[in-house]
């Protein structure tokens, strides 16, 4: 406290911080009062007691541990298959050093860049054709494979300095392509790949667009848009829209705190090498 | 550069993280003697499910725009007619003004913030308080940045609620009554309030991005600096802004694709309205596919905003290429 007083830049940095997490706090308090209570006394008071109800409601009413289910289920998948195909592309173009190797990463930097609303209706109709239209499947297919545009970039520049050595060692005992890249390059470029499976679980998670577009049936809604959908209905009061947007901020909350830790390992993993 | 950019995206973190790549080995004299033959093969599937999900799509969609259709039965061939009506369509030029709007909002405004927030964390409370204060008011103000976009919107739009909102309740209650307003539903005010919640979430990213180009920095021109008097600002501008030149130009074209893109923010905040005062391209091009069916126009709209945003999108490329051979050549 005394080094607020003592420091103008300090306190304005913090109070500017403040003002940053405070639409957090607002939802937080709130989300636990109970309807009398927010009528009676406004979203600006605190609330009197611990107040479940709205937040129980709300999830039984939405099924939200279905929807939570089906997050992590298409995230999970995506991080993971983006994450193989991204190993893939980036083998044959930073190690393979195949040839238009730049051409082939500018396309998928662009590809990446792409806005999705170029490829939705195409991909609606598509799935609708092939019988995939409002499965989960579809979703992580097409997720899948904008992700991996971003793990073959950077992981390509990452592989792009791999010590030669190592591999022509390998190579030299006998080991075949398959083998160098999964006992080899794989394993030595885990702090990457972690990082990368990082990104693409939470991106994914974040997605609305071609979900939204995708995903019309209750059972298969991600977490983004049961709620998105909801909001744009009107349909909720403000303590339910309070409980809903607590419930959509706790896991991102979550991943923000796991997140820190996957990164301080890189950097560790780093710095050892 | 702007990998680290895109990694930070969602890295709080990242400050302290190692560049990936940064020092790529240079091309050796002896090229490598593996052969060549049997790498493509690793790109094979990759190429293949590029090719489904993405080029083909992208192409059915360019091919639609020039079709008259309502997504079902067969397209009527209608050539640039979809285009002739975009041109003349003054809701269309409308949602493409609201999207500069979002450009100042996502990618000016919060990369003029960032350098400031940053200069001032880094240089200032890291030094005076430790990094650890530093790291976490970075933290607060990324967090929005993991937030999904439509949990964002449902915070704000109750925030900003004529009725209860807080915001309307904090204005009344310090005796400010007089200010409240209808934010999101006065089509005076809607856009800036939209812009406003942009701005709250995406600052966090340039900060992030600054604070890890300014750890990168040469911390000897700082102090050269001061020991010659220069103030804060005059430190800021000559010496802190020049050293992040490349992370600026990064964040900037990062920023202004992504502001290119907002859908989700207005899907969720006004749909839109109201009247289409907080109207943008994607959203335009999503209304004329699933809710007029008029799949033909809107394949035209969102062709043009993909035209649009290949003019950063080619920057950021042509950037991250020569930050490449830059480092290729400066690495050892």
């Amino acid at each position: 406290m005394s080094a607020l007083r003592r420091s103008p830049v300090l306190a304005a940095l913090v109070i500017a911080a403040v003002l940053m997490v405070l639409p957090f706090v607002i939802v937080a308090l709130n989300a636990v009062k109970s309807p009398a209570e927010y009528n009676a006394h406004g979203p600006l008071s605190l609330p009197d007691g611990l107040y479940l109800d709205g937040l129980k409601g709300f999830w039984q009413r939405v099924d939200f541990g279905r929807k939570l289910a089906n997050s992590v289920l298409i995230s999970g998948s995506v991080a993971v298959g983006a994450a193989v195909l991204s190993i893939l592309n980036a083998y044959a173009i930073g190690i393979g050093r195949i040839r238009g190797r730049t051409w082939v990463l500018a396309f998928f930097v662009l590809a990446n860049m792409l806005p999705q609303e170029a490829l939705v209706y195409p991909v609606y109709y598509l799935s609708k054709q092939l019988g995939l239209y409002d499965t989960r499947l579809s979703v992580v297919i097409v997720f899948t494979v904008v992700q991996a545009a971003f793990g073959t970039y950077l992981l390509s520049s990452v592989l792009g300095s791999f010590p030669r050595e190592v591999i022509e060692a390998a190579r030299i005992d006998g080991a075949g392509p398959w083998q160098v890249l999964w006992r080899i390059v794989v394993p030595v470029s885990r702090p990457t790949i972690a990082v990368l499976l990082v990104f693409f679980f939470v991106w994914t998670w974040n997605e609305f667009l071609l979900p939204l577009v995708m995903l019309i049936s209750n059972d298969n809604q991600t977490v983004s848009v049961a709620l998105g959908v909801l909001q744009g209905q009107r349909l909720m009061d403000a303590t339910m829209t309070n409980a809903a947007a607590l419930l959509g901020v706790l896991p991102a909350v979550v991943f923000f705190l796991v997140f820190q830790r996957t990164l301080t390992r890189g950097i560790a993993a780093g710095a050892v090498k | 550069m702007s990998r680290t950019a895109a990694v930070s995206r969602t890295a709080p973190g990242a400050g302290g993280a190692r560049r990936p790549g940064r020092s790529p080995a240079p091309r050796g004299p002896h090229p490598t003697r593996v052969a060549r033959g049997p790498y493509v093969l690793f790109l094979l599937p990759g190429l293949l499910a590029f090719l489904a999900v993405i080029v083909v799509p992208f192409l059915m969609n360019t091919g639609v725009s020039l079709t008259d259709w309502q997504g079902v039965g067969s397209p009527k061939w209608a050539g640039l007619a979809n285009y002739r009506r975009l041109a003349s369509d003054a809701a269309f030029w409308e949602s493409f003004r609201h999207s500069l709007a979002m450009v100042v909002a996502m990618a000016a405004v919060p990369t003029a913030i960032g350098l400031v927030l940053a200069a001032g964390l880094f240089d200032f409370v890291a030094k005076h308080f430790g990094t650890r204060v530093a790291a976490v008011l970075r933290a607060c103000f990324y967090l929005p940045q993991v937030l999904p976009i439509a949990v964002a919107g449902i915070v704000w739009s109750w925030i900003l609620a004529p009725q209860d909102g807080s915001l309307n309740a904090l204005l009344g209650a310090v005796g400010l009554g007089a200010l409240q307003q209808d934010w999101l539903g006065d089509p005076d005010l809607a856009l800036y309030s939209v812009m406003a919640v942009m701005v709250w979430v995406q600052i966090g990213f340039p900060l992030v991005v600054f604070m890890a180009g300014l750890q990168r920095a040469d911390p000897r021109l700082h102090e050269a600096a001061e020991l010659d008097g220069a103030g804060w600002w005059r430190r800021f501008w000559h010496v802190t802004l020049p050293q992040l030149r490349p992370e600026i130009a990064v964040v900037l074209l990062w920023c202004t694709i992504a502001a290119l893109k907002v859908f989700g923010a207005v899907y969720v905040l006004t749909k839109g309205g109201p009247g289409g005062a907080t109207d943008v391209p994607s959203y335009f091009s999503f209304q004329n596919f699933f809710e007029k069916t008029q799949v033909g126009y809107g394949s035209a709209v969102s062709t043009v905003l993909t035209v649009i945003i290949m003019v950063p999108a080619l920057g950021a490329l042509r950037l991250q290429t020569r930050a490449e051979d830059d480092a290729q050549e400066g690495s050892r």
